[in-house]
């Protein structure tokens, strides 16, 4: 069953995804900088970071539960997981049957309870006010989320998420006004799941409007990196995922190693590319209230829904 | 000089005319014999219509039939009454100190410009044109209802806006899907919209879109109608307009949307071969009628509650044309006949006597038959029409339409004598306080112009007695038309 | 799979959801001014679509209705309104009755309905953009939601104005344009309705002091 560039593909999957996901946090902090004229940091910040956390003693608040050190395993491995199904060079994954584009939703999703949990764990004022308000944004980004997977499921008749990209790969050039749609709903969802500007700032330590911070804020050592590591990882899905459905050209097929190398570049050059634009949207937009954020979650499922309309009425009957 | 263009080309003309000169002293002459000429050329359409069958001018783009010809001719009649009757009424209100010079200029060349889109409205052949014409039909009114600048005014002007607005882009929506229904049968030439064509193909217009654009067309055109739910800016706009612009509001404009309601009718009924657009026009005409006498009781405006008997009438008319038939359709344009004739002698009634004493609230009016005994016998003769009483023509179209619901529609009947008891009750209470009372008053500086009214309520009392044979025919021949 | 489509159709669609976003994005518009740029880009939009059927079908008539949109909707409505919002002083921000987000909950159940309702006639058109006639109904009934929701008179003006849009994106993409006269007809008469109404601004703000609708709430039946 399993085929060797199956196999290999699906390998490389992973291990790309573990070493690049750094490396993309890196690069948008970095076109961040550039684009704010400061100084910017190294571009291999992240990599020091992961490294000097390994190195530390991890530090347990009293009263923590084993739930609390599982977290960040828990946390890792589903962010692990996401990028294995996740088509980002071959839509040819052996682990790709494990979880269809709703299970995958339901990944992220589990990721996201146990991290909220485990802030809630410890007790610490903070740590409950981010896994209150990091569920409030999950409650209302992952309908959002699959609304988007529902339209491009009905364009592909399937909800796997590999079958999906193959078909968008292999169409025709066709406009579809649902993909814009869909598309601008799955950026802003993507905005609020990474904690990212309009919604979250990933670099703020202003207690009163972070929502991640507040929720690791107790974590350290090698949970802090395991943590750290699994949002680049989650920002690194989130991007192959969007890459994949709405740019979805050069992503390789079964059985073509050769394709599956020439993939790996422009992977990079799309993941480039896509995370300068984020931090452009990060750089032009500002930070808003949290209050706001259900508004703004709001919007992205009513562009969702209204994607999967237009699907609907303007193209359904061919 | 063709009658029909004479008839478009005078308003027209003075008009622009009154827009430029009307300040100068002969300006109301002007209105007035503007408004006689118009008569005059519509008296003579109609004798031509009449004589030779129906006819088109500018090409195809307009058509004149027994159906439309009938109605031009009543618009002729009440605007040349109602123009009269503004005279003088104006003139009161300038003295007043309620209108400037530049405003009365406002209202009498809008007036002329409303007589010219009405008359357009009426005789275009081009359903499109037609929408076009009740737009600019709604535009012209609307400083007319805001004329007196008062907070009240500009509401009840704003709201007029705003909803007539709102229905009548419902209709253009309707008009879309009706050309689109035409388009597939005629094909994409100019004449998909006019209704000689479309009247001629109605059995091959596809049925599904026909009853969609049938409601929208309904619900939108009804809005100028005064059908409920949408008829809130009614009550307002006559309420708080002058009392001239209520009764050509009253008298023709409802007239002319129901027209318009008529001809698509005409379409939908061949097209869905069903009583689809009957029985929607019962529904809302009976539900109008309804609520409109209930409403009638709590009113304390005087002409905030003729205009409420309007859109009863309207109501009654509505479910009278979608009984269908000769003999309701028949009934339902003597109805709409007297109704206009009637409702405007009312308001010009009406409006003499809120001058005299000052106020429109009924509570404050009393005994008109001492201060003026002309207009108190005319405001209570006019409120004995509307409400059907005999002998006038009021109760024979009520009476017909009553005798066709009996027999064809009797669970419709218990309805239609409720509301009908409901609003005699309501008016007659409230009127003949007014009219039978003590009180003070003082002379007006211009003598009002009452020859309007007895003459509006003359020809109703002469048709309650006997319809001269070529009317008759003249309007079994437009209900026979309507299907 | 959508090779059926032919490209053109693909773009009337394309300009059609555009429309039907901006409705949505009216909606739920904060500023005055910002309203307007987008009726604008509507206006613009509706050309743009509008130019798209006159080519892929050679109508003529359709070029002057382009030409007409672009001149009236994109260019003179939105300056006279930017004029009258500076000229009257406008406070820049749009009020609404209910919130925002339950508006847009209401706007797509109103979508939904105008799908539903044109679905049976999207299936009989022989045109080649079928589906626009929905987004056009729901563009209209979203102008609607916008006039009732909103308590500023300027608001209410905007979305009587999209709402004229709406239909004139179902009278163009849905039926390839009414006859030249008509047009020109609806043309004239929405002009002459914003002209009206700013003369209208003028005296409700003379009398009022501002032009919030809820002062004009004394007619009522009691």
């Amino acid at each position: 069953m399993i085929s060797v560039s199956g196999f290999l593909g699906q390998i490389f999957a992973i291990a790309l995804a573990l070493l690049l996901a750094p490396l993309l946090s890196g690069w948008v902090g970095q076109c961040r900088a550039w684009l704010q004229s400061r100084t910017a940091p190294p571009l291999l910040l992240p990599y020091y970071m992961l490294h000097k956390l390994f190195h530390k003693d991890v530090v347990l608040a009293h009263g923590a539960s084993s739930l609390f050190r599982a977290a960040p395993f828990i946390v890792f491995g589903c962010m692990v997981l996401a990028c294995a199904i996740i088509p980002s060079l071959s839509t040819d994954l052996p682990l790709a049957p494990a979880a269809d584009a709703i299970a995958l939703v339901g990944v992220f999703g589990l990721a996201r309870i146990f991290i909220s949990l485990a802030a809630m764990d410890v007790g610490t004022s903070f740590g409950s006010l981010g896994g209150r308000r990091e569920m409030l944004v999950g409650f209302l980004a992952e309908p959002a989320l699959l609304m988007v997977i529902f339209t491009l499921a009905m364009i592909a008749q399937s909800t796997s998420v590999a079958t999906i990209v193959e078909t968008l790969a292999h169409r025709e050039f066709v406009i579809f006004p649902s993909l814009a749609f869909a598309g601008i709903a799955f950026t802003m969802v993507s905005l609020a799941e990474n904690a990212r500007v309009p919604v979250d700032n990933p670099a703020t330590h202003l207690e009163l409007t972070m929502i991640h911070e507040a929720m690791i804020l107790e974590y350290s050592g090698r949970h802090l990196a395991l943590i750290e590591w699994a949002s680049s990882l989650k920002l690194y899905a989130y991007s192959c995922l969007g890459l994949a459905f709405f740019f979805p050209w050069g992503i390789a097929e079964r059985d073509n190693f050769m394709a599956l190398l020439a993939a790996i570049p422009l992977l990079l050059f799309k993941l480039a590319i896509g995370g300068f634009l984020l931090a452009g949207i990060e750089t032009v937009s500002a930070k808003m209230r949290i209050f706001r954020a259900p508004e703004f979650l709001g919007t992205a499922f009513l562009l969702a829904v209204l994607g999967l309309l237009v699907r609907l009425m303007l193209e359904s009957r061919v | 000089m063709d009658f029909f263009v004479l008839m478009l080309a005078i308003p027209l003309v003075s008009g622009a005319l009154l827009t430029v000169f009307g300040e100068r002293a002969w300006a109301p002459n002007l209105n007035i014999i503007a408004s006689l000429g118009t008569f005059l050329a519509a008296v003579g359409l109609t004798v031509e219509v009449v004589a030779n069958g129906p006819r088109f001018a500018f090409g195809e783009q307009f058509f004149i039939d027994s159906l439309n010809v009938f109605f031009v001719a009543l618009t002729a009649f009440v605007g040349l009454t109602t123009s009269i009757f503004s005279g003088p009424y104006m003139a009161n209100e300038a003295a007043h100190g309620r209108l400037t010079k530049p405003r009365l200029r406002l209202y009498k060349s809008m007036y002329q410009l409303f007589m010219f889109t009405m008359l357009m409205a009426l005789t275009t052949n081009n359903l499109g044109i037609l929408w076009v014409a009740m737009e600019a039909a709604t535009l012209t009114t609307v400083l007319l209802v805001s004329l007196y600048r008062t907070p009240a005014s500009l509401e009840a002007a704003w709201k007029y806006f705003i909803l007539c607005g709102v229905g009548i882009a419902q209709a253009l929506f309707g008009t879309i899907l009706l050309y689109f229904a035409a388009e597939r049968v005629l094909g994409e030439t100019g004449n998909a919209l006019l209704w000689t064509h479309l009247v001629e193909v109605k059995g091959q217009l596809e049925p599904t879109v026909m009853a969609l654009s049938f409601i929208f067309l309904l619900v939108g055109y009804g809005t100028k109608v005064g059908l409920a739910p949408l008829h809130n800016w009614l009550p307002d706009a006559h309420a708080e307009g002058p009392t001239p612009v209520s009764a050509v509001l009253s008298g023709l404009l409802l007239n002319v949307a129901l027209y318009a309601i008529l001809r698509c009718k005409v379409l939908a009924d061949g097209a869905i071969h069903s009583d689809y657009a009957g029985n929607l026009m019962m529904g809302f005409g009976l539900f109008t009628l309804l609520l409109a006498a209930f409403f009638l009781s709590r009113q304390k405006d005087v002409k905030r509650m003729f205009a409420y008997s309007s859109i009863e009438h309207m109501g009654l008319i509505t479910f009278a044309f979608g009984m269908g038939g000769a003999v309701a359709n028949f009934a339902g344009l003597l109805h709409m006949t007297m109704h206009s004739l009637t409702k405007s002698a009312i308001f010009f009634a009406v409006g003499h006597a809120t001058q005299k004493t000052g106020t429109q609230m009924m509570a404050d009016i009393r005994g008109l038959i001492r201060i003026n005994p002309l207009i108190g016998w005319g405001l209570m003769l006019g409120t004995l029409a509307i409400l059907g009483m005999p002998p006038f023509g009021v109760f024979a179209s009520e009476f017909m339409i009553l005798t066709h619901a009996m027999k064809h529609f009797p669970w419709a009947t218990p309805i239609l004598l409720l509301a009908l008891g409901v609003a005699f009750a309501s008016i007659f209470g409230k009127v003949q306080p007014m009219v039978f009372g003590e009180t003070e008053a003082k002379r007006l500086p211009h003598a009002p112009a009452i020859t309007p009214v007895f003459l509006h309520l003359g020809i109703v009392l002469m048709l309650g007695l006997y319809i001269p044979p070529y009317l008759t025919r003249w309007f079994h021949e437009a209900a026979r038309m309507l299907g | 799979m959508n090779a059926a489509i032919p490209f053109s159709a693909q773009l009337i669609n394309l300009f059609a959801s555009v429309i039907l976003l901006l409705a949505f994005a009216m909606l739920a518009q904060r500023r005055v001014m910002a309203l307007v740029n987008l009726f604008a880009l509507q206006g613009l939009t509706l050309c743009l679509s509008t130019l798209v059927v006159a080519v892929t079908t050679g109508q003529t008539h359709l070029y002057w209705s382009a030409g007409l949109t672009l001149l009236l909707k994109a260019l003179l409505l939105p300056w006279i309104l930017h004029r009258l919002i500076r000229r009257l002083q406008v406070k820049w921000e749009v009020e609404s009755l209910i919130n925002i987000p339950a508006t847009m909950l209401v706007g797509i159940a109103l979508v939904i309905i105008a799908f539903n309702v044109t679905q049976p006639i999207s299936e009989l058109s022989s045109t080649i953009s079928r589906g626009t006639l929905g987004i056009a109904l729901a563009s209209v009934m979203l102008a609607f939601l916008m006039m009732i929701t909103r308590t500023k008179a300027i608001p209410q003006v905007v979305g009587f104005l999209a709402m004229e849009n709406g239909l004139f994106l179902a009278a163009t993409s849905a039926t390839y344009g009414m006859p030249m006269v008509v047009e020109l007809g609806i043309a004239l008469d929405v002009l002459i309705g914003v002209i009206i109404l700013g003369v209208f601004f003028f005296q409700i703000r003379d009398q009022f002091d501002s032009l919030d609708i809820r002062h004009m709430e004394k007619l009522k039946d009691n």
